[in-house]
């Protein structure tokens, strides 16, 4: 099976010369097309970082990226953001609040050269599993969830093959959880789209993913298939203490 | 049991353009010597019950109920002045996120000293070795330079530490926590959470514990009420969380992803109408 994402020895700094702060240091990982992968760690692990560099938000990095067979530059042109999108956390911060859902939408149509916008809206509304009523709704007319949908349709505008999400329901409550999950999951076997999902509960990554990184103060201390994490099989002791920590909430 | 606290009959209304919105409706329990978890979704009520214990709810809010007895006291008959009183003394809360919690431009010893010096007639220098003593009880390793910190310069850790210390320097009698370990990472709230057992064991204190968190609760507190639209649907042990009877509960636990059970799919919560009407459960304790 082909890579949808390879990065190799990358190295992520935020600040200047002197308070040189370096986020991520030498992450390398490959996903495969068709694959879920994830990133697990604390806050401050640097798990979010990657997929800011991936996605050209944090532009002072080193080292390889190749997303489809391109490698990567400092520039991202239009056919990578075809290729890529990203879903984030926080649904009531990533909607703008004066934009209507069909806004958002044709706007990020328009973007990527497409014409046949208005049957487009009615399918990705469809496709989220929001009715017609919703499209010209503004986001405070919207719950979390609803929100989060929407922020979904406008990744999957441009049809992308890869989708990255960080952290996509730990805003929400777990039934809403539940349903935004699922319709991920739908999405995926649908589109064949490949996932790199950042999360912080390794529940939610357990049950969404094949596999994944675990990441401790910007280094990837081990990839681990899902299967051997819920054996027990885990190479590194922070690996089993997050394990521990999520299984045995009180310590 | 001893009775600490008593709650009959607790309504939280909100005046708005479409009429008046019932954001607590008619919730009773009561607390002793123990741990009682109230879970909930968001907009359920289970924070706004906590805060009209305290009679934290900003106008135009009104908290109406037949009594919130504390030790026989109903709280409801005191005027602000003596609330002030039973705040902090009495009954604290510890709140979700410390960093809008504390005060960003007093430094950690402060205002703790600050804290027992208001319910405590105590010296400048007795009221810091007290405090010096209580950051030492959370854990918190070098006491003596968190003192002279501000929060910005605290983890989320030690802020929400620093806050339990706070609010436990009065020693009072019930503590409310709300969604105290929300805020922080898997790793640090266990020993966050341990840290608020072992006081409250220690100084035999009732404890609220609100949280959205099911797994948690159930691993935490001795007994839980679950809320749904502002009423309490079911009360019960919390190591019996996962025999739940309410198809509202049933369906809050199925919903979540389990690491050790994988499913292909996550249950979704169908909601019935009729669980927002049916009358709060009464706790038994």
């Amino acid at each position: 099976m082909s890579n949808a994402l390879k990065i190799k020895d990358l190295n992520v700094y935020f600040g200047d010369h002197h308070d040189l702060f370096q986020a991520v240091k030498s992450a390398s990982f490959t996903v495969e097309k068709g694959s879920s992968f994830g990133l697990v760690g604390e806050s401050g692990s640097g798990k979010s970082t990657i997929l800011k560099a991936l996605t050209g938000l944090a532009p002072q990095w080193e080292g390889e990226m190749t997303v489809a067979g391109q490698q990567l530059g400092l520039k991202r042109d239009r056919s990578f953001y075809k290729t890529v999108q990203m879903v984030f956390q926080d649904p009531y911060a990533s909607l703008h609040p004066r934009q209507s859902v069909d806004q958002v939408l044709s706007e990020t149509l328009k973007l990527h050269g497409f014409s046949d916008i208005n049957d487009r809206i009615e399918a990705l509304l469809k496709d989220v599993g929001l009715g017609p009523a919703f499209r010209f709704r503004y986001p405070h007319q919207l719950s979390g969830g609803q929100r989060q949908r929407v922020a979904i349709a406008r990744a999957l505008a441009s049809e992308p093959q890869i989708l990255l999400l960080d952290e996509p329901t730990s805003a929400l409550d777990v039934s809403v959880q539940a349903e935004i999950l699922n319709l991920l999951s739908d999405l995926r076997a649908e589109h064949g789209l490949t996932f790199v999902m950042v999360s912080h509960d390794l529940a939610v990554v357990s049950h969404m993913c094949d596999q994944t990184a675990v990441m401790r103060n910007g280094e990837i201390v081990e990839i681990i298939s899902i299967e051997d994490m819920r054996a027990g099989k885990t190479a590194h002791d922070y690996t089993s203490q997050l394990l521990h920590a999520s299984v045995n909430r009180v310590a | 049991m001893t009775t600490l606290l008593d709650v009959k009959n607790l309504w939280v209304k909100f005046p708005t353009r479409n009429g008046i919105f019932d954001a607590v409706r008619g919730v009773s329990f009561s607390l002793g010597k123990e741990r009682l978890g109230i879970v909930g979704e968001s907009g359920s009520g289970k924070s706004m019950t906590g805060r009209a214990i305290l009679q934290l709810i900003r106008k135009p809010g009104m908290i109406e109920a037949d009594h919130i007895a504390l030790q026989g006291q109903n709280l409801l008959n005191l005027s602000e002045k003596q609330m002030r009183s039973v705040r902090g003394k009495q009954i604290s809360m510890v709140m979700q996120d410390p960093k809008f919690s504390l005060n960003p431009v007093l430094t950690v010893g402060d205002q703790i000293v600050e804290a027992y010096r208001l319910h405590n007639k105590a010296s400048k220098a007795e009221a810091r070795a007290k405090a010096l003593e209580m950051l030492e009880a959370v854990s918190i390793r070098d006491p003596e330079r968190v003192m002279k910190a501000y929060p910005h310069e605290m983890s989320g850790g030690m802020g929400q530490r620093i806050m339990i210390a706070m609010m436990l320097i009065p020693n009072p009698e019930i503590l409310i926590a709300d969604e105290p370990t929300s805020a922080l990472d898997v790793s640090v709230q266990g020993q966050v959470l341990s840290i608020m057992d072992r006081l409250v064991k220690e100084r035999g204190m009732g404890l609220i514990f609100i949280s959205h968190d099911l797994n948690l609760v159930s691993q935490f507190c001795d007994r839980v009420l679950i809320m749904y639209a502002g009423r309490v649907v079911e009360v019960c042990q919390a190591d019996k969380l996962h025999e739940a009877k309410h198809p509202y509960t049933q369906g809050l636990l199925g919903s979540l992803p389990k690491f050790d059970a994988p499913r292909p799919r996550l249950e979704v919560l169908n909601r019935d109408p009729a669980w927002r009407e049916a009358p709060s459960v009464e706790s038994t304790s």
